[in-house]
């Protein structure tokens, strides 16, 4: 089961990011590269930052980098909660 | 004529402003507002300063960011920051200029900051004692940095050419449209010109009132009086604004809509040490700029002062001009004494306040002056004058020594203009000159 979803992102991204011009984060976006959505590294650091405050997860700076979508983003923090159990 | 002379004689003029101040957005409303003589000074609404010594501000009441920007620069960007992006945009619109891929190289970028983005690093140090570093914005990285202007415009506006930050504290504005001027003189077609300043926080504030030059009064009626009997110090203020600089004959190639003037003459000097008995060095480069632009003091028809509202830094300015210019030789006025020192936006405003002067052939006057001190010989400025202006000198200092001064020519078609739709103005303005 998902601790961490594609909303929580999309609700985190909005708040700590924002929302490029001509973007619908609400559309189907999984699969788009964060550069395409108008994210750059610092906007992924900002969100790492603020999903490991409020979901209590720790996500690496060098790890995250790694990270080019959506999706991955959300399977990278799943998996880190389940390192952290294991 | 002796001195460096950079490349060819490239004549470098402005073709677009975007002005964001306390008394207007965008260049007609503030000079509606300055050639009417409305201060925009007020007690400080940005923060609760009433624990502060100093309460007054020239703020920039009804903007909102949000209106102008997209949401993904708010989180990443200090207030003047969203400013001089706003700024930018005007301008760039104001004088007709696109950017297109196929000459990114070709658009410089310089911006002037005295303090960077005090408001936003505040916010984020307060994080870092109260909450922990992971609390910290990653934008903090950039985001109170001083050359963070510079960046942000580049990137928005995807600008490859010359960029560079200036801080020389007030006299920043007018540093960098020397430099833009510079570039412009090396090659560059066009380059976008900032000074824009907001720090009204507690930091910014708390950083200003170790220099004594702040006034405590806390009506602002009388709060800053530049040149005047009883005047006790400055009041800060936000905003600035942003030019375009361009190759003359690139601006005619392209037609650019207008020329509102060319920056003929532009100088920089430091003071000399403190208690070293020398004067300072703002005469100097007042002199330098005016030899620079190939000008006589004579043909200067209007100077925009420094007017610290400190009464040395006003008696030494007042000595500069009347050793240039003779005893009351030329009319001095300071609009900034109706939007507050604006620190690097201070120069960059006076310049397109100058020569939205020289288009309406009105100098704005200096306002709240209430006595002028008698011993300055100055022919001051207090109520808006008609004048043709075709030369115009700016004059900044910063704290530390800088000093800066620009010689501003109009363009010849908007005075042409002017003259065509106003025409007793010349007889006017030349009636009122002879009387000085």
């Amino acid at each position: 089961m998902s601790q961490f979803t594609i909303d929580d992102l999309k609700r985190i991204m909005r708040e700590c990011a924002g929302e490029d011009e001509g973007v619908d984060l609400d559309g189907d976006i999984g699969g788009v590269p964060f550069d395409q959505l108008g994210y750059d590294s610092l906007a992924l650091l900002e969100t790492a930052a603020r999903v490991e405050r409020e979901f209590r997860v720790s996500l690496p700076d060098g790890l995250v980098g790694d990270v080019d979508t959506p999706a991955a983003f959300v399977a990278f923090v799943n998996g880190r909660f389940l390192a952290q159990t294991g | 004529m002796t001195g460096p002379v950079t490349g060819p004689r490239t004549r470098a003029v402005v073709t677009g402003l975007g002005v964001l101040a306390p008394t207007g957005l965008g260049a007609d409303e503030h000079w509606a507002a300055t050639a009417a003589g409305r201060a925009a000074i007020g007690p400080i609404g940005r923060f609760d300063a009433s624990t502060y010594p100093v309460r007054l501000a020239g703020e920039i009441g009804a903007f909102e960011p949000t209106d102008h920007l997209p949401s993904r620069l708010i989180p990443q960007t200090d207030r003047m920051t969203q400013l001089a992006l706003v700024a930018t945009e005007w301008a760039l619109a104001d004088a007709a200029l696109t950017v297109d891929e196929g000459c990114d190289f070709d658009f410089g970028v310089v911006t002037s900051a005295s303090a960077g983005g005090f408001e936003f690093g505040q916010r984020e140090l307060q994080k870092l004692w109260t909450e922990g570093p992971g609390t910290v914005s990653a934008y903090m990285s950039f985001s109170w940095f001083y050359a963070v202007n510079t960046g942000q415009i580049s990137i928005r506006h995807k600008l490859r050419g010359p960029a560079s930050a200036l801080v020389t504290d007030q006299a920043g504005g007018l540093d960098a449209v020397g430099h833009a001027r510079r570039l412009v003189r090396d090659g560059t077609p066009a380059v976008i010109t900032a000074g824009v300043d907001s720090s009204l926080c507690p930091m910014g504030l708390v950083s200003q009132l170790p220099s004594g030059q702040l006034s405590e009064r806390r009506d602002p009626a009388t709060a800053y009086r530049p040149f005047g009997l009883d005047a006790t110090g400055g009041v800060i203020g936000e905003g600035g604004a942003v030019l375009i600089v361009e190759d003359a004959d690139a601006a005619a190639r392209r037609g650019a809509p207008r020329i509102y003037g060319e920056i003929v003459g532009y100088a920089a000097t430091f003071d000399p040490p403190p208690g070293s008995g020398r004067e300072c060095g703002l005469g100097r480069a007042a002199a330098q700029a005016l030899a620079q632009a190939d000008v006589l003091p004579d043909d200067i028809d209007v100077v925009f002062a420094d007017a610290a509202g400190v009464p040395e830094a006003d008696l030494a300015e007042a000595q500069a001009l009347e050793k240039l210019f003779g005893p009351g030789g030329v009319p001095v006025t300071a609009p900034k004494s109706m939007t507050g020192r604006l620190g690097a936006g201070a120069g960059a405003l006076d310049v397109a306040t100058a020569l939205l002067a020289m288009r309406a052939g009105v100098v704005p006057p200096t306002v709240n002056v209430g006595d002028p001190a008698p011993g300055y010989q100055l022919d001051l400025v207090t109520a808006a004058r008609r004048l043709p202006i075709r030369t115009a000198l700016v004059l900044a200092r910063g704290r530390g020594g800088f000093n800066a001064a620009i010689v501003l020519r109009g363009g010849p078609q908007p005075h042409d203009d002017e003259a065509a739709r106003d025409g007793d103005s010349g007889t006017a303005g030349t009636e009122e000159r002879s009387g000085r």
